[in-house]
């Protein structure tokens, strides 16, 4: 082997170390859930290898399968509504408007905001305003969050009110790094209004469309403090998000060793999820 | 020759954005009229609940500052960002460097950049029963712990913008430093690190922004050590004194108030660096 010079040493003796604490600390956890996904283990005492006898039940339990319906419903509308206002949000942002950087500044707000506290001040909403609200009306009056039927909506309501924050600044970047003189041309060519937008605007920030919506998919499909501050997965287990099943069930559930399984089942479909995404709106990306 | 157009506004939609503005003004009005209230002064009725209090007198938030445990909420959250900043920082961008050098020529290098780089996927969720036993064990089940996790949770992102940025700064700069005999350790301090620092103005926001609002690493690590971070604080003091509106939201506000402060005066760098971070 061919002796290091001083330049390689350096690096290696940065590299390691740090790669080391890398593997400590999400590597080595990653493959010891995937040991106890293996076993009865309740979170303490002994226990037994089952093979794949948590994997067999997790395809059974239909509380699993519940939460994964709901969670992909919340994920999926949360992206759709959340990407579809940002886009108008930013359309108008950037238009010439008076005292842009302020509006801007103040839109931005919900997502500096922690989403927990959030979460407590929109229970309240709920709780009381809104049905406050619906009886001056002449409705029954009664919490959407306590409706089993509309729970979830009040949870992509919220989501919606803070990561719309966070996807109009990026696309706001994005119709920046498109030029002024391809919106002269394009008037040229009788392109206005939706046409506009549809042909021009938004082919151009389509990488921008790319980054938004992987990321929202993703922030959503791992949803925890909204559900902890809304519902708590309830009522009758309908807004139960998969986060919050394997944290609930698994740290004080007795559930330790199924709710690993649950949680490797969960990795593989983000992991699939993401690639394809990326794949998908890749692949339209280049047709451009 | 220019000529110079007078600007012309857009009123119609400056208008509509002002009147959207409720949106984000009026979770945040309810819960000052709420905080400042006296629990007698609620009633079942919008306008009771929404009409300023009679007076605005601060019982409210110190009474929630002593049930909370506010200065030392505050302090831990303050220590758990500002460590994990720094550490991010210094470890990451030196983690950047090291691999965005070397892994164009070497297949370590460009499999340490992958290996590191996929743990963005690794959901939260499948790592946290696992680690409270190994933090137990290594008995770090404190703020501690919670630091190093957050070091080694933000390395994925971090390192692929150090990597990125570092692409567009030529060896060349140092070699300079070569030829004067400097050791590639001194070169990467006095010369590499500061050029970095818009890129390090990115991370740590977004490090920031991550730690600072995180519930769930606190909650799972930290929870039979007795201390609190600022959220939380919130989450125990809904479970045990739920019902008592008032004194709830004052603390909620205590919780968001740091935030607006530190919104208010970095906006600017804030915004600039959660775009820079997602394009990248």
């Amino acid at each position: 082997m061919k002796k290091m010079n001083n330049r390689e040493r350096t690096f290696m003796l940065i590299t390691v170390p740090i790669l080391a604490l890398f593997f400590c600390f999400n590597t080595l956890p990653l493959i010891k859930g995937v040991i106890y996904s293996f076993t009865n283990f309740k979170g303490y005492g002994t226990y037994d290898w089952v093979g794949f006898r948590n994997y067999i039940d997790l395809f059974q339990d239909a509380r699993v399968g519940k939460s994964y319906l709901f969670t992909f419903k919340l994920a999926v509308v949360s992206t759709v509504a959340v990407n579809l206002i940002s886009l108008i949000m930013a359309l108008a942002l950037n238009a010439k408007i008076k005292f842009k950087s302020a509006l801007r500044g103040f839109y931005f707000v919900p997502n500096i905001l922690g989403a927990l506290v959030v979460g407590y001040i929109f229970n309240y909403f709920f709780t009381y305003i809104l049905p406050a609200l619906s009886r001056m009306m002449g409705g029954a009056g009664t919490s959407i969050l306590a409706d089993e039927k509309w729970a979830w909506v009040a949870i992509v309501a919220v989501c919606a009110w803070q990561s719309i924050a966070m996807n109009t600044i990026i696309y706001i970047s994005g119709l920046q790094t498109v030029p002024e003189d391809v919106y002269e041309a394009g008037a040229i060519d009788g392109a206005t209004g939706f046409a506009r937008f549809k042909n021009l605007t938004f082919p151009l920030i389509l990488p921008f469309f790319t980054i938004n919506m992987v990321l929202c998919m993703k922030n959503f499909l791992m949803v925890f403090d909204q559900i902890m501050a809304l519902t708590k997965g309830g009522p009758a287990q309908s807004t139960e998000s998969i986060s919050y099943l394997i944290y609930n069930n698994g740290m004080a559930g007795g559930q330790f060793g199924f709710q690993s399984a649950n949680a490797v089942i969960f990795f593989v479909v983000i992991v699939v999820i993401s690639v394809l995404q990326m794949n998908f709106l890749g692949k339209k990306e280049e047709q451009l | 020759m220019k000529i110079k157009v007078k600007e012309k506004f857009n009123w119609p939609v400056t208008i509509l954005l002002i009147l959207g503005l409720i949106t984000v003004i009026f979770p945040l009005y309810m819960a000052v009229v709420i905080a400042f209230k006296q629990p007698s002064e609620m009633t079942n009725s919008i306008t009771g609940i929404l009409s300023l209090p009679k007076s605005w007198s601060l019982a409210n938030f110190s009474e929630a500052m002593r049930v909370t445990d506010f200065w030392h909420s505050l302090l831990n959250s303050i220590l758990i960002t500002v460590v994990t900043v720094v550490l991010s920082i210094l470890i990451h961008s030196l983690l950047g460097y090291a691999i965005g050098r070397n892994k164009g020529k070497s297949k370590f290098y460009n499999f340490a950049y992958l290996y590191v780089v996929s743990g963005m996927f690794v959901p939260f969720a499948i790592l946290m029963m696992p680690l409270v036993k190994q933090t137990a064990q290594m008995g770090i089940a404190n703020v501690v712990g919670v630091i190093i996790l957050y070091v080694v949770f933000y390395m994925p992102m971090n390192l692929l913008l150090y990597a990125g940025y570092l692409k567009n700064i030529p060896v060349a700069l140092e070699e300079a430093a070569w030829v004067d005999g400097a050791s590639t350790w001194t070169t990467y301090w006095k010369i590499i690190f500061p050029i970095m620092s818009p890129m390090h103005a990115t991370v740590a926001v977004l490090t920031a922004l991550g730690t600072w609002n995180d519930v769930m690493t606190p909650l799972v690590i930290m929870s039979g050590s007795g201390m609190n971070t600022l959220p939380l604080a919130q989450l125990t003091f809904q479970t045990q004194f739920g019902t008592n509106y008032n004194l709830a939201f004052a603390s909620y506000l205590l919780a968001l108030l740091p935030i607006l402060i530190f919104y208010l005066f970095c906006q600017k760098q804030i915004l600039n660096g959660v775009v820079n971070g997602a394009v990248k």
